[in-house]
């Protein structure tokens, strides 16, 4: 269960992730000027290696209990971040993310930049606004898949689920030279938020020193427990914010102009 | 070197902790009862810390939507 699981999560997390580093190097690529666009990736790709050859090894040399005690207090925190952007974009409160909106914002501020040169990259821009995206994106990519890693003393296996996701989403990229606004991903991001918060509060609460009932399989509850509990919050917000729409305007709700 | 310190710190700050802290003071603070409750009075509360954390993250919902439509 936890191997599938680990693989699973850092899967759809890095997924993700692609998606939108993909969305800024095609912005940047196609507006711009592909050369310095995928130097500035490759750049980013070297940090985020140099990242996890160092954090990866030193964190499984930590005692496991410490380890889970660490990382599951991120994980836990990380993914109530996650969590709470999902129900809030579930629930009407935030803008969905639309990777199509965010391409075309990308895209008119990379043709109004000033074009010019540096330190060898004939892009500046370019450049950066790749090297930028792919750190960023990648950084989160790398916090989860070490994290998950180290934990379950397999950093292959995340690594290998991490790969499998980078190497999809690009090679779809590739093939349809858009940004892949069809992905599910705010559905995704939900899924994320949910077993990051998940797996935070196992390893959390057991590296802090308890013992949960069932051992492994206390997980089995705490997933759909997580997800019964976020689903609980999308339909509350949902209800006020329609008791507000109605309690703001009740003339057009009645008529039924509103909702 | 401070302003590039300081730009380190926010940086890592906005993407651990996020928009809200409470959540990660609430979360801190659960696992130090759970690791008191654990190994001073040997008790077993697994139930404290998904019980703050689904307290924790109702309380950043109510104060993220208390001003909005």
């Amino acid at each position: 269960m936890n191997s599938l699981a680990l693989v699973l999560t850092v899967f759809v997390a890095c997924a993700v992730e692609a998606v939108e580093a993909l969305t800024i190097v095609l912005a940047a690529g196609l507006t711009r000027e592909w050369r310095s666009t995928l130097q500035g990736m490759a750049a980013a790709l070297v940090v985020l290696a140099a990242i996890v050859a160092v954090v990866g090894p030193a964190l499984t040399l930590l005692p496991l209990t410490a380890l889970r005690l660490v990382v599951g207090a991120l994980l836990a925190v990380f993914g109530l971040q996650w969590l709470r952007k999902a129900i809030l974009r579930a629930s009407g409160y935030k803008d969905l993310h639309d990777e199509g909106a965010i391409y075309a914002r990308q895209v008119t501020a990379a043709r109004a930049a000033t074009a010019g040169g540096r330190r060898g990259v004939r892009d500046w821009y370019a450049f950066t606004l790749a090297f930028k995206g792919v750190l960023l994106e990648g950084l989160e990519v790398v916090f989860i898949a070490i994290t998950f890693g180290a934990n379950q003393r397999n950093l292959g296996l995340a690594a290998l689920g991490a790969a499998a996701a980078v190497v999809t989403v690009a090679a779809v990229g590739i093939a349809v030279r858009a940004p892949l606004s069809r992905v599910p991903e705010n559905t995704m991001k939900f899924a994320v938020g949910v077993m990051l918060t998940s797996f935070g509060v196992f390893w959390g609460a057991e590296g802090a020193g308890v013992s949960w009932p069932g051992n492994d399989a206390a997980l089995l509850v705490i997933v759909p427990v997580t997800v019964l509990v976020t689903v609980g919050y999308v339909a509350l917000l949902r209800r006020a914010r329609a008791a507000a729409s109605v309690r703001a305007d009740p003339v057009a709700t009645a008529e039924g102009r509103t909702i | 070197m401070s302003r590039w310190l300081r730009s380190f710190g926010a940086f890592w700050y906005d993407f651990v902790i996020g928009d809200d802290w409470r959540g990660a003071a609430v979360v801190a603070v659960a696992l130090a009862a759970t690791a008191l409750l654990a190994h001073v009075a040997k008790l077993n509360p697994w139930w404290l810390l998904p019980v703050c954390v689904v307290a924790a993250l109702g309380w950043s919902l109510r104060r993220a939507t208390a001003r909005r439509p």
